[in-house]
């Protein structure tokens, strides 16, 4: 009985999870992990580290990304830069972080230059490779170093951004295109809510 | 002497004949580079071309940067994968190829200054056949919207 009492709480919140990601994402129907997020030990731009503690407290946005992305990455940072403008003083209420699937290139120095364009309040954590692939699994996160011509790379990664409330636990996801009103609304009711 | 330099000419005749007039040429719209952050490393910018013979966009160089690249870019189920396109872009007869937004696009690697809003990349296109033709692509700010319109 309590087997199925769990079993049955597992699918629902699945199907939950699932159907948020559908209604938020528009992308196809693929569930979402219910644990999303976890531990991790990185650095953010000025050197200091930080751990998954480190955002408690305060709701959080977090995306993965790096600063030689062309497209994705700095229209989603003048997205979030946007919307965090729109929101106004509700913006100080969240925590909205960067994180570098490149670590080889994105230094703190690199990450602090980058990020000087977008709100000064996004921060940016890198770290080791073996500490960004952690803390990219805890993230379920997808990236891939894809070699280019001439020893360079390129990096796959996942898109969306990331939704938790103030005790870290995973609210939803936003998914990369999302309509500017859309994400306003996401971000002021995690800040309000979360 | 004049038997020698009669073939040349005319060999010289027959190489402008089949060149530089070409049996392609290409026209090229909606040109531009996306601004991009102070640091970044890279940017990107898009171009319409129409060939009006089957040719083939083969590189694409500039002065403004280290190198550039031919690339292109998908979303898959939420996952942005980025590839350089060795070989080039087809551009058959009279069909206009567009590279833009979310699509395949040129790629400026490490630009030698930042790629601000108003102002301008060189960028020579070379072809298989066609005329190498270089240009000069303003530098546009895109908006807020994240991937623009046409992602709906």
């Amino acid at each position: 009985m309590r087997r199925r009492i769990l079993w049955l709480a597992v699918l629902v919140s699945w199907v939950a999870v699932g159907g948020l990601a559908l209604y938020v994402t528009n992308s196809p129907p693929k569930l979402q992990p219910a644990t999303l997020g976890g531990p991790f030990a990185l650095t953010d731009m000025t050197g200091r580290p930080v751990t998954e503690a480190s955002l408690l407290g305060k709701p959080t946005a977090i995306f993965f990304g790096f600063t030689y992305c062309p497209e994705v990455c700095p229209t989603t940072l003048t997205e979030l830069t946007a919307a965090m403008k729109a929101l106004g003083k509700d913006a100080d209420r969240l925590n909205v972080v960067f994180v570098s699937v490149d670590p080889e290139r994105d230094t703190p120095e690199q990450m602090r230059l980058y990020l000087s364009n977008f709100d000064r309040r996004i921060v940016g954590y890198t770290g080791t490779p073996e500490a960004i692939a952690r803390a990219a699994k805890a993230y379920r996160v997808y990236y891939k170093k894809i070699p280019t011509e001439g020893g360079d790379y390129t990096v796959d990664h996942s898109s969306a951004v990331y939704l938790f409330d103030r005790k870290g636990r995973f609210v939803a996801p936003i998914g990369y295109g999302e309509p500017h009103a859309r994400v306003v609304e996401a971000l002021r009711n995690l800040a309000r809510t979360g | 002497m004049i038997r020698q330099t009669l073939p040349l000419i005319a060999i010289a005749a027959l190489a402008a004949c089949s060149a530089p007039a070409g049996p392609s040429k290409v026209t090229v719209a909606d040109l531009w580079c996306r601004a991009a952050p102070v640091g970044a490393p890279a940017g990107g910018c898009y171009v319409t071309l129409t060939a009006s013979a089957n040719d083939r966009l083969v590189a694409v160089e500039t002065t403004a940067a280290d190198h550039g690249e031919i690339h292109t870019m998908e979303m898959d189920g939420g996952v942005m994968r980025m590839r350089p396109l060795k070989d080039g872009i087809d551009l058959p007869a009279g069909e206009a190829v567009a590279l833009k937004p979310g699509g395949m696009h040129l790629m400026i690697i490490a630009p030698k200054a930042t790629l601000a809003a108003g102002g301008s990349v060189p960028l020579t296109l070379r072809f298989a056949k066609a005329e190498p033709l270089t240009l000069s692509a303003p530098i546009r700010q895109v908006g807020a919207a994240m991937g623009g319109m046409e992602h709906h």
